[in-house]
């Protein structure tokens, strides 16, 4: 039921005291004909509500959550109590700098910390999320060749495995999109690189490890071929989980990063956000970086601006709250245990494919990295269990599924990401699960059509929802 | 050494030893030797929760929490209920991803449209998406919504927060829109220039109301002068002031946002916030992001699901209407936590008090020595100058504790009220800046 559903007319709460001075009114010209029909509901009834609304879904609390590319960690509790400190949530954006010094230290330390993992040389915090960092730093790129005077670089070249938003970002800055071919392996084909490289290439856009779990061992020459050509080499952080501490970004040859620390650095991803990309760049890029620097001084630290800064991204300076829960989390783990983190999401993934590998064919053949990708094209074929079906069926056991149909270029792709923090026996049952689910493709593929059976709800009808769009409750139905 | 890896060094050995390998070196063979990072992370070593909880907790005792806040600009200080922080907090909710998997995920969807109802039930307008980053971020994708071949100019008033016109004209730089910004006469958006500046190129005018002053815009006016020329109108509003203020669909506009922060979240040194947009049913489908829609299951049950994927970047790619893909939900769920809290009527009082209590503080200011200088009516934010210096002024309240407004060129100050601010305090501000010489 929603909530427009409970309550009745005149139920409330008395949350403010009564007006202690007089009340102005508006005059008719300017005051709304009507009240926003908004809830009328008693507190048990608010605290009712929301409990279902929990029940019915499907935290990193709830279960394991394998979803390729997005790193569902454990969510550490202690993040969440040094987030809700008064001492940043009761502060002001635009109070007087010197009442402030907490935040500037904490914005730098974070910065800093972020540097030392990437081997950038400067970092903005502003970006409220990955894609948002994507633009972020295809602007760096974008204004880094105009102050050079070379305004003929407007393609951006992105791999066929990438992440949609990447070519999405790339269009937002004006450029267009050269889709560059992998070859059968999963790496960047070379020689097509080679091909598409040239002097009207602003930058390329790479995760690495791949989309399809793979680290490509051609990253020197990838980012050779690219800065030879004039352009810049962006790399994309949603897989950065793999590697921290074993190899940065910035040695392989790379100028502008953005991470995501709702992924990597274990901040809650809420539904769907508040989230937070910042982006860390070499020093030839950072006189462009948008606001705010802090830099420090004998009196203590002060926000400044770069010099040719691109702007500012949003308002204020970032999701300053998620930031403080990646602190913590930074703080906590430190040099050793970032390192120990992405050892064992590579460990986890590794393991689960080698006890699935002869149930299900992966679509890389070596070690993977912190996930791998599972082509369920065959199963398919014999059996017309598709990777949705399989997916579905696990909802059953309680398991969040696999990413779907991504990368692109494997066309019944799961992907796997299984992340550090999950035991072994929660990897060992996972692995039952799939085992059973493959063994059910073949006896009983109708089971896995019409799967799942055991949620709130069964397959949603999303081609209805799109074509009668109902976006919001209908009050005139009451 | 603080950690979330739950195996031992014993399991993990037997676990190497399972897929044939013998050290964690030996998972990382595709790694060319010379990229590899040879000391370790330059870093600290990690800490125990309890030595981490000190430390964070030492940052935040180095900044200073002010009891009494007269300081808006674009972050308010609204009472918050008990409720909010209670059903945000639970990890169901707070840890979930987002709900492409629509039967483990019907909660987070029918939260989504619930605050999606909410949102047109607040503006007026047909269509609302489930959130992006911010205020400001909100309004450069309107901007984006409006852009087309043919139009490829946007006007926004220069009495927008000036951070929002910044984070627009980013975004311009990006999509190479062009960003004339209309001036300002009397502390409102000059009604007249707009009418010069509007053309056949305009894709859209954006203003505020009430502005960056606090000040109402004629915002009617202004809107016919978008469409006169068949620009688009995009009015950016205070929530708060939706309580009881016309909406922008009663103005006539084609898209209203705004900062959503005024709805249940903490000032929180600027984030996370939420931007709300909402539109014309005719701009559906332009509208960035993601949105909830109703449907049914294979049984014929009610079902939430994420809709109109068409318009987004992992179906779309780079012909997508906007990059974005984590947006702010768990905001948004802050938004319907709040806003059922407050009820019908907790809403229209917010907007009361805060409107009543701006319009006591400017009354004793004046009485102070200050002169309100908005060009019009207000709403819970005004602008004062005199002849005394606005850092005096400052000063002397933040001595005693109290955020006092925003210095603005000159000395003008730009003050705020929320229901949160008492009357014994505001007559405390009037006292000590009567004091200030």
């Amino acid at each position: 039921m929603l909530v427009f559903e409970k309550g009745a007319p005149g139920r409330g709460m008395q949350i403010l005291p009564k007006c202690d001075v007089e009340t102005v009114s508006f005059g008719e010209d300017v005051s709304r004909a009507e009240a926003p029909r908004l809830p009328e509901m008693s507190e048990s009834e608010v605290s009712r509500h929301y409990s279902d609304i929990a029940r019915r879904c499907h935290g990193v609390n709830d279960g394991f959550y394998p979803l390729g590319s997005c790193t569902m960690k454990y969510n550490p509790r202690i993040n969440e109590v040094t987030a809700s400190l008064p001492g940043f949530t009761e502060i002001h954006p635009l109070q007087p700098e010197n009442t402030v010094q907490g935040c500037l230290k904490a914005i730098k330390d974070t910065e800093d910390a972020l540097c030392a993992i990437t081997g950038m040389d400067a970092m903005t915090l502003q970006p409220a999320a990955g894609a948002h960092g994507e633009f972020t730093g295809l602007l760096l790129i974008k204004a880094y060749h105009e102050a050079r005077g070379d305004k003929k670089r407007t393609k951006i070249l992105v791999p066929d495995s990438a992440h949609g938003t990447n070519p999405a970002s790339a269009a937002m800055n004006g450029c267009s999109v050269v889709s560059i071919p992998s070859d059968e392996d999963g790496y960047v084909d070379l020689d097509a690189l080679r091909a598409a490289a040239g002097d009207d290439v602003a930058g390329l856009m790479l995760t690495n490890p791949n989309t399809v779990g793979l680290f490509d061992k051609n990253i020197k020459e990838i980012t050779n071929i690219i800065h030879e050509c004039g352009g810049l080499c962006y790399y994309d952080g949603a897989n950065l989980n793999a590697i921290m501490g074993v190899v940065r970004p910035g040695d392989m040859g790379f100028d502008v990063v953005h991470l995501n620390l709702h992924k990597t650095f274990s901040t809650p991803h809420g539904g769907g956000g508040p989230g937070s990309g910042p982006v860390g760049c070499k020093e030839k890029l950072a006189q462009f970086l948008p606001s705010i620097l802090v830099e420090e001084d004998a009196d203590g630290l002060h926000m400044t601006k770069a010099a040719d800064s691109i702007g500012e991204m949003k308002n204020f300076y970032g999701n300053f709250l998620v930031v403080i829960k990646a602190l913590t989390y930074i703080a906590s783990l430190g040099a050793e245990g970032l390192k120990e983190a992405s050892q064992n999401a590579v460990l986890n993934a590794n393991y689960m494919m080698h006890k699935l590998k002869s149930h299900y064919t992966m679509a890389c053949k070596g070690i993977c990295m912190h996930e791998f990708v599972m082509d369920i094209g065959d199963i398919k074929d014999a059996t017309g269990v598709s990777a949705m079906d399989i997916a579905k069926g696990l909802l059953d056991y309680g398991i969040h599924p696999p990413t779907m149909y991504f990368p692109l270029i494997v066309h019944e792709a799961l992907m796997v990401e299984p992340t550090e923090t999950e035991t072994r026996e929660t990897l060992d049952h996972a692995v039952d699960v799939f085992i059973e689910l493959a063994e059910r493709a073949k006896s009983d593929p109708e089971a896995l059509h019409s799967a799942p059976h055991n949620t709130v709800i069964g397959r949603p009808d999303e081609v209805k929802a799109a074509r009668q769009p109902v976006l919001k409750y209908d009050f005139a139905a009451e | 050494m603080g950690s979330y890896v739950p195996g031992t060094k014993q399991e993990q050995l037997a676990m190497l030893s399972e897929i044939g390998l013998s050290s964690m070196d030996d998972l990382y063979v595709d790694v060319p030797a010379d990229l590899k990072l040879q000391n370790g992370l330059d870093l600290p070593e990690g800490k125990s929760e309890m030595e981490v909880a000190a430390q964070i907790k030492e940052l935040a005792k180095a900044n200073k929490v002010y009891d009494t806040i007269f300081r808006g600009a674009g972050a308010y200080r609204h009472f918050i209920p008990a409720m909010v922080g209670n059903v945000v907090n639970k990890e169901s909710l707070q840890t979930a991803y987002t709900p492409y998997q629509a039967e483990i995920s019907q909660g987070i969807l029918q939260s989504i449209f619930e605050y999606q109802t909410m949102i047109c039930e607040l503006t007026g307008m047909d269509v609302s998406n489930a959130s992006v980053y911010d205020g400001g971020t909100a309004a450069a994708e309107a901007v984006a919504m409006c852009v087309d071949r043919k139009r490829k100019k946007a006007l926004v008033s220069a009495t927008v927060q000036p951070s929002v016109l910044e984070v627009i004209k980013t975004y311009a730089f990006g999509s190479g829109t062009e960003i004339v910004v209309v001036p300002e006469k009397d502390g409102v958006t000059d009604a007249e220039a707009l009418a010069q500046m509007a053309d056949k190129e305009t894709a859209c005018v954006l203003i505020q109301s009430p502005n960056y002053y606090g000040t109402l815009e004629d915002a009617q006016k202004l809107g016919e002068i978008a469409h006169g020329v068949g620009a688009k109108y995009v009015m950016s509003t205070n929530p708060i002031s939706l309580g009881i203020l016309k909406t922008p669909a009663e103005y006539g506009a084609d898209i209203a946002i705004g900062e959503g922060q005024p709805l249940g979240m903490p000032i929180a040194f600027g984030g996370p916030y939420l931007g709300f947009m909402a539109s014309t049913k005719a701009m559906m489908r332009k509208l960035p992001g993601r949105i909830v829609g109703e449907t049914t299951d294979d049984d014929g049950r009610q079902a939430f699901v994420l809709t109109l994927q068409a318009r987004e970047q992992h179906i779309r790619r780079e012909k997508a209407s906007s990059n974005i893909c984590s947006n702010q939900a768990l905001c948004a769920l802050t938004v319907g936590v709040y806003l059922t809290t407050m009820g019908k009527e907790g809403l229209k009082e917010v907007a009361v008090q805060s409107a009543s209590k701006a319009h006591y503080l400017a009354g004793k200011l004046e009485e102070a020595g200050l002169k309100v200088v908005n060009g019009g009516e207000f709403f819970h934010e005004f602008v004062t100058e005199s002849d005394k210096d606005s850092a005096a002024v400052l000063a002397a309240l933040d001595a005693e504790g109290i955020l006092g407004g925003l210095p603005l060129e000159g000395n003008k100050i730009l003050w705020c009220c929320t229901e949160v601010n008492t009357k014994a305090e505001m007559d405390k501000v009037a006292q000590i800046v009567k004091e200030v010489k």
